[in-house]
């Protein structure tokens, strides 16, 4: 069954015709060539795929594209500043050589900034926690804890300006 | 040498802010005009014949543009030996074998027509235990050789043998011996970023393929080769390489479902892209080899090493990869590590019908460690000494020639192995905790260094070139795939030419416009690519320093007329310099030149840019390009004798573990890892931090989890919820690295290889700390609960 569906994505409306069997991931990587949100699996096991629907990180492989009428969609696209800005998260993974093949970045930046909205200043434990669902290969993890405890004090200093 | 502006520094690497924007563009990212998407029909039996294919429904199915099998399309045969080929005709052997391919216009079609092909086998009886295919009687895999001469057993013919010494002599003059049977699982690279590739011809009938390779040249070869054999003989391929999503070793052979995509592409005179899904990339890639292992060690009443015997069992699957040259490497510390001067080693690969295996990271090193350190802490405990005491006895050290005419050169094994033992509080811990269930264990490493003479070229090639604006751009052979080369060549570049870091780029993975290579493997990227950066640097700055001699000073002297024009109180300094410059009186420092006699000199300075333009804009001007070929000084080794220098220096380290034991569940809980390294020179310390913790994860699945599960040649696992890599949440204890910088001659920059010595060692580290823990020694890999509570419980029972 096709359907058109509306939602926002990355601060814009858009509208696009999509099936019922198509998962919001083909819909951002295949029809709105939005191709930073990547498939590590399809079976939501890796968390390639993880994006914000209304500010919750969700395997974009496992979410229905229909599911996504109305709602506010943010990938990683989304994240980048004027003038290729990048966002403080993202910052602080290139700061803290936390990234390697760089195939996992896009899904662990986002779970990062789903954490770090919800929780300002976790602790490690719970970053590990906030990062279990993504899976690295090349890293062993260890400087992307550090990233994302770096990208939190990052996020402090711009509040307060 | 002279002081290091960048060499060492956390320098952020260029490709990191692109891959963190999501804009680094991977294969699955990319589409070129009219393409077709590709799919496989993978057989349905281990061992069958193949009696009839049906491919009729498929065709007519709105959308497909091809349907290829064996029967259609010409034989593309490629491998090691040449003993596998594209599409399976006659008979299959293993299930991921490939029986038929088709092309449509979306995956979904393509996905329904392969399931419309209706294949008729006869089931053959398979062996799936390479003990069980040496015996008498076993199916025969390969009824024929390559060359279609008749075979009548199931051994690869890649023998490998070595022998130094008189080991049944040692045998009995040794005073301790032990001796052991180990074994290791296939384990899956489990790239984050499938395999897949888009292929394409031109209307020359030359072949463009964008791939997921590690050997773009290689690959250039073997697919010319596939080329001929499709009637296609003198077209030539370019092979272009994208961001790739991991390589572990999986991008050292060329696959059947690239040479599938060459084959669709040239059916349909379109660009076809094949894509691995996950389940694909686990079934239908190439794990690592799985061994079987006797070795026997024995040492006199001082605990010295007086031989080592080694006999393998490799299970070689169905067809044969470049990984049946893996027992080239697992000889280095076979016959290497630790002082031994008796050594047998012997290795047989054997066909299965299970998956055929390959290479990946530490090329059989791992499986080799396993069984030496393991048994070297049984003949320890034999002898009774401390097997850290053990290991700094029979220490490898400077300046010695191994048994198989590696020559050392620098090795910091020594010190390696006392940041361990002082980091995990050695003394105190070792054989003290049992009433715990915890306990400490330490493990060595040997590896190549200095790249490794595995083909008959070891070569890099570079091409560096300097604009009008005094930027840098290096062009070489050598692949990043995500291990952090491009980081490290910046840094060696900037350092060796003498301008900044940020002035430096770096381009890659192109057969038609970056210089040859041999291929991104042996932990040699960035030891052979900086060495040829280094090289063409020093090219390069002859050539500025040439231009200079020329027009440095009416540069110097331009500017001060200028400032002079401005303000007519400027008063012209007196520049000292009598007479013609010469290129040898320059030097160059972070994109500035100045005279050496006079470096701090403010007016006696001109910036890269401005010196380049004056040379080059002008009638008759000239340019800066240079090149560079490296090939290191190493042998390859000689196959009757298996002896060579296949390293131009080695690599060695100490990892030691401690770890908790619950011993009703098995349940291995890590509470601290140590990585020592002698990593020669830190070129960059955010890279080379990352490959060792990423090594060390890896190495910690393979010693406690991972393994491709199978039943009669069938993979049982193929998803992340079955196949367990570690994950954020299981690394919740202390990881340590100590960098131990030896400097070594033939490195750039003093810089030894870092890619695989990492994963290398951490399983027997785990195992002889859960050895000392537990007193129960698993003799193999993974160290799973299961395993190790059953291991705890028969050991209790038995008391």
């Amino acid at each position: 069954m096709k359907r058109v569906i509306h939602f926002t994505l990355n601060g814009f409306e858009v509208e696009v015709e999509t099936e019922s069997h198509k998962m919001l991931l083909d819909v951002l990587r295949d029809k709105l060539e939005l191709t930073g949100t990547k498939e590590g699996c399809g079976q939501g096991e890796c968390g390639a795929c993880t994006v914000l629907v209304d500010g919750v990180a969700v395997n974009a492989c496992l979410f229905p594209a229909f599911e996504a009428e109305g709602r506010s969609i943010t990938t990683v696209e989304g994240l980048i500043g004027e003038g290729a800005k990048l966002h403080p998260i993202q910052q602080a993974f290139v700061d803290a050589g936390a990234v390697q093949c760089g195939f996992c970045m896009p899904g662990m930046v986002m779970s990062a900034k789903a954490l770090l909205d919800e929780n300002p200043t976790p602790t490690e434990e719970e970053i590990r926690a906030g990062i279990s669902g993504n899976l690295c290969r090349c890293t062993g993890y260890v400087q992307i804890v550090e990233a994302v405890k770096l990208a939190s004090k990052y996020i402090q200093e711009e509040k307060r300006g | 040498m002279r002081d290091l502006s960048f060499v060492g520094r956390p320098i952020p690497r260029p490709d990191a802010a692109d891959k963190v924007a999501g804009k680094a563009i991977y294969i699955h990212d990319l589409k070129r005009p009219g393409m077709l998407y590709g799919k496989i029909k993978y057989s349905e039996y281990a061992h069958a014949r193949i009696l009839h294919i049906d491919t009729s429904k498929a065709e007519r199915l709105l959308g497909v543009r091809a349907v290829i099998t064996a029967y259609n399309t010409p034989e593309v045969r490629f491998g090691f030996i040449r003993d596998n080929v594209a599409l399976k005709k006659g008979k299959v052997r293993q299930f991921r074998d490939e029986v038929a391919a088709v092309a449509a216009i979306d995956p979904e079609i393509a996905q329904e027509a392969i399931d419309l092909i209706r294949v008729e086998y006869e089931e053959l009886p398979g062996v799936f235990d390479p003990e069980e295919a040496l015996k008498e009687g076993a199916p025969i895999i390969h009824e024929m050789d390559p060359r279609g001469r008749p075979k009548a057993d199931n051994i690869v013919p890649v023998p490998w043998r070595f022998v130094a010494g008189d080991v049944e002599e040692a045998k009995r003059k040794a005073r301790y011996i032990a001796e052991d049977e180990l074994q290791t699982p296939p384990i899956s690279h489990a790239c984050l970023g499938t395999a897949g590739c888009i292929a394409e011809f031109d209307l020359q009938m030359n072949l463009i393929i964008h791939t997921k390779t590690q050997i773009p040249f290689l690959a250039q070869n073997d697919f010319n080769r596939a080329l001929a054999q499709m009637g296609l003989k003198g077209k030539n391929t370019r092979v272009i390489v994208p961001t790739l999503g991991g390589a572990f070793g999986s991008g050292l052979d060329t696959h059947g479902y690239e040479y599938i995509a060459i084959l669709l592409a040239y059916k349909t005179g379109r660009p076809v892209k094949i894509v691995l899904s996950r389940e694909e990339e686990f079934k239908t890639l190439s794990p690592r080899q799985p061994t079987r292992t006797k070795i026997t060690q024995g040492c006199d009443e001082n605990g010295r090493l007086l031989f080592r015997e080694v006999r393998m069992l490799l299970d070689n699957g169905a067809y044969t990869s470049w990984g049946a040259t893996t027992p080239s490497v697992m000889m280095l510390p076979i016959s290497s590590i630790y002082r031994v001067p008796n050594v047998f080693y012997e290795t047989k690969l054997v066909y299965t019908n299970n998956t055929y295996c390959q290479a990946m990271r530490g090329y059989g090193n791992p499986q080799a460690a396993w069984a030496i350190e393991t048994n070297l802490d049984h003949l320890a405990e034999e002898a009774g000494i401390d097997p850290m005491e053990f290991r700094l006895i029979n220490k490898n050290i400077p300046n010695d020639i191994s048994p198989m005419g590696l020559h050392i050169t620098t090795c910091g094994m020594e010190e390696c192995l006392k940041a361990v033992k002082q980091r995990l509080n050695w003394d105190e811990k070792r054989g003290k905790q049992r009433n715990k269930a915890r306990g400490v264990g330490v493990a060595c490493l040997f590896h190549v260094g200095g790249s490794g003479r595995v083909y008959r070229s070891d070569g890099t090639g570079v091409i560096l070139k300097i604009d009008d604006f005094g930027y840098v751009t290096v062009v070489t052979g050598a692949i990043e795939m995500g291990q952090g080369l491009v980081g490290a060549l910046i840094v060696a570049t900037a350092e060796a030419l003498g301008v900044t870091p940020d002035r430096v780029m770096v381009i890659t993975g192109d057969t038609a416009t970056c210089p040859w290579d041999v291929g991104t493997h042996a932990s040699r990227g960035a030891f052979t690519a900086c060495n040829a950066a280094i090289m063409a640097a020093e090219k390069a700055r002859a050539k500025i320093f040439e231009i200079a001699s020329e027009h440095f000073l009416n540069r110097v002297k331009y500017r001060l007329e200028q400032q002079k024009k401005k303000d007519p109180n400027f008063e012209m300094p007196d520049l000292g310099i009598k007479g013609q410059l010469q290129p040898e009186d320059f030097d160059m420092r972070e994109n500035v030149l100045f005279l050496k006699s006079d470096p701090g000199n403010k007016y006696l300075r001109v910036t890269l840019d401005e010196l380049v333009r004056e040379a080059h804009f002008k009638e008759q001007g000239t340019m800066i390009v240079t090149e560079a070929f490296y090939d290191p000084c190493n042998q390859m080794i000689d196959t009757r004798t298996c002896r060579g220098n296949l390293s131009a220096t080695y690599i060695f380290g100490a990892q030691g573990a401690e770890v908790e034991v619950d011993l009703e569940t098995g349940h291995v809980k890590i509470l601290k890892y140590v990585a020592a390294h002698d990593v020669g020179r830190v070129i960059n310390r955010h890279t080379i931090l990352g490959q060792i913790y990423g090594g060390a994860v890896q190495g910690m699945g393979y010693a406690l989890c991972e393994e491709y599960k199978s039943e009669k040649g069938r993979m049982l696992n193929p998803n992340f919820l079955d196949y367990k890599i570690l994950s954020a949440n299981d690394l919740n204890f202390p990881m340590e690295v100590k960098l131990v910088e030896t400097i070594d001659e033939a490195g750039p920059f003093g810089a030894k290889g870092v890619g695989e010595p990492g994963l290398v060692a951490v399983a027997p580290a785990i195992a002889n700390a859960i050895y000392d823990a537990t007193g129960v020694r698993i003799t193999s890999l993974p160290i799973n609960p299961e395993k190790l509570a059953l291991a705890i419980r028969k050991k209790r029972n038995s008391k």
